[in-house]
């Protein structure tokens, strides 16, 4: 009787039956490679290993994105960039995304790289984004994502699993973001720590696929190892759009067992916001009364993908943001870019006064759309510690695309039921 | 491994990979690096801060982004082991990878103040203070991460693998 992280866990170990706190060593179906790879090399070459030594274990296992400092803003970045290429290349690395790149937590799934019942790890802490695909999916760091690259294989300590069942229906202007900060505010930033989530009930199995990626990225907000969803019919027609590659999702047994079970009611929630300097600091917006800002953003591997563009775009038909707030929208890929350029959703953007970014980490983590002190920013991104957009005396708000957009029409923070 | 000692340094909860190395430390030299190191909360830690101390924390030590310098910068200074309430698990790992012993112990950070004596016993799988006597259980590494944290880390063992296959472009080697 497992849980889907046990499952998969065995599986990819090729062990029968486990519990949380067994140790395994698993073979990995995929490792994910973002800009990390300058640190990688850094640390092969500081043990004395010539990175051009290593040998991919499997090339079809192994994707590799640029995304954190695209394009390059400094001579330092465009020099570990031009190694990073030529290692590469010398590595034979056969998906490796360059030019058009985007924030990889969107290309790797967007590219079909990600499969329902895989065992994935990431050197980034966000990799949990994948477990919406059913994968179970983590972050690890550099030299241990060097030992992948090699071996295919890495320990895991079976972690135990425990579920969050969100029950009721979504109000109007309240998203997947809204409850994820919610359980961050009122469960705290460490609930699920090194443990598995299941994310089920009614309203998980409503949301769409880019609504649920931003509940397995925030995730690991929460602490997590894995966020995982069940594969459904949305699951399935995602994923085989994108691949022929076979695979096998994997449900929990009847009897598995977990270790807590929290229920939600989400039809009570209204929108949330955290306040600096942590998700845990999350309120409902009632709370957060006149609060100016100067920027606003959507954007990163939490957000920027179609649906929240498109959020956005709809609240902001017929309407201005204001005129003292600097409202960026980085669409995720290059993909989630022609798509809304494609609906239309880019001229409604622009004439209602955001200024479109290029696909990439950086107003996620402070290099491009830098804070000064004293500026507060409200972000649909998954963190906002003390000095991650720049300045350590700026103020970084999360929230929901809509909430962002309501506070960029008002110039303030602000509830988006005001705006409609 | 039977018993270690040590002086306990210690840690409140929630201390983060910025706090433990503040990005505007990231990029310089080593050297550098540790004397930002816990800067935050304990500015100037690299001067006091001995080879053979230990860490004791609270809940939560080493949360935040995947970055290994904050447990590279640790290693560093001296210490060797880190014993706390709880530990976030990217941390935990590059712990490990980097040779590194993460020691999980539920009430110990109340067993110590800053400066006393901290006595590990591996056979037993208890913290002990040897002042008051108080004692704590844990959970000892055992399989493949305990061979990585007595190889020294992951990267001796990867450069082992490495010297030891066979020349060629994409040829598997086998790990443990
Ligand atoms: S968008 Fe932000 S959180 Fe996501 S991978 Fe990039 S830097 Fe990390």
């Amino acid at each position: 009787m497992m849980t889907i992280a046990e499952k998969i866990l065995a599986r990819a170990s090729g062990s029968g039956t486990l519990s949380p706190g067994d140790y395994v060593t698993a073979h990995i179906d995929l490792a994910m490679l973002p800009e990390m790879l300058g640190m990688i090399r850094r640390v092969l070459l500081k043990a004395g290993i010539d990175p051009a030594s290593l040998r991919i274990w499997d090339t079809e296992k192994v994707v590799a994105v640029l995304d954190h400092y695209v394009p390059a803003a400094s001579l330092e970045i465009a020099e570990s960039q031009q190694q990073i290429r030529e290692w590469m290349e010398k590595l034979h690395v056969k998906y490796y995304y360059d030019l058009f790149p985007g924030v990889c937590h969107q290309i790797v799934h967007e590219k079909g790289h990600v499969r329902p019942g895989e065992l994935i790890v990431g050197a980034d802490s966000h990799t949990t984004t994948y477990g919406a695909l059913n994968a179970a999916a983590t972050g690890i760091g550099a030299s241990e994502m060097a030992f992948v690259m090699q071996t295919g294989k890495l320990w895991f300590m079976v972690p135990e699993t425990i579920k969050f069942e969100i029950n009721g229906k979504l109000p109007d202007c309240v998203y997947s973001k809204d409850v994820i900060l919610y359980i961050a505010g009122k469960y705290s930033t460490d609930v699920a720590q090194y443990k598995a989530i299941e994310w089920t009930g009614p309203v998980v199995d409503a949301l769409s696929m880019d609504a649920r990626f931003t509940m397995s990225n925030m995730s690991v907000e929460l602490g997590a190892k894995f966020g995982l969803f069940r594969a459904d019919r949305k699951t399935i027609d995602y994923v085989r759009a994108r691949t022929d590659k076979e695979f096998q999702p994997v449900e929990p047994d009847p009897g598995a067992v977990y270790a807590e079970t929290y229920v939600i009611n989400a039809s009570a929630l209204e929108p949330q916001v955290a306040l600096p300097h942590g998700v845990g600091n999350a309120k409902g917006v009632s709370e957060v009364k006149d609060v100016p800002i100067d920027q606003a953003v959507i954007a990163s591997c939490c957000h920027g993908r179609i649906e929240d563009l498109e959020i956005a775009a709809n609240m902001l038909k017929g309407k201005k943001v204001h005129p003292k707030v600097r409202f960026w929208v980085g669409p995720a890929s290059w993909e989630v870019y022609k798509e809304a350029m494609d609906k239309g959703i880019l001229r409604t953007l622009l004439d209602a006064g955001v200024m479109i970014a290029n696909p990439s980490c950086g107003f996620c983590t402070g290099i491009q759309g830098v804070l000064a002190a004293g500026e507060r920013c409200i972000a649909a991104t998954p963190r906002n510690f003390k000095g991650r957009m720049g300045s350590n005396d700026a103020e970084i708000f999360l929230a929901s695309p809509a909430t962002v957009t309501a506070s960029a029409i008002k110039g303030r923070i602000a509830d988006p039921r005001e705006v409609l | 491994m039977d018993a270690i000692r040590g002086r306990a340094r210690k840690f409140g909860e929630n201390i983060d990979t910025d706090t433990i190395t503040p990005a505007a430390s990231l990029h310089l030299p080593m050297e550098e690096m540790k004397k930002h190191a816990f800067g935050p909360v304990a500015p100037g830690f690299y001067k006091t801060v001995q080879p053979g101390d230990i860490i004791v924390a609270d809940n939560n030590f080493g949360c935040g982004s995947s970055r290994e310098h904050a447990t590279e910068v640790v290693k560093e200074l001296g210490i060797r082991y880190i014993v706390c309430e709880s530990m976030a698990r990217i941390y935990m790992r590059n712990c490990v990878a980097l040779g590194l012993y993460p020691i999980l112990a539920k009430g110990v950070s109340r067993l110590f103040n800053e400066g006393d004596e901290i006595e590990i016993d591996f056979e037993r799988a208890m913290v002990t203070n040897p002042k008051t006597g108080k004692a704590v259980p844990f959970k000892p590494l055992k399989g493949t991460p305990k061979e990585i944290f007595d190889g020294g880390g992951i990267l001796p063992l990867l450069k082992k693998l490495i010297e030891e296959a066979p020349p060629g472009p994409g040829k598997p080697v086998t790990a443990p």
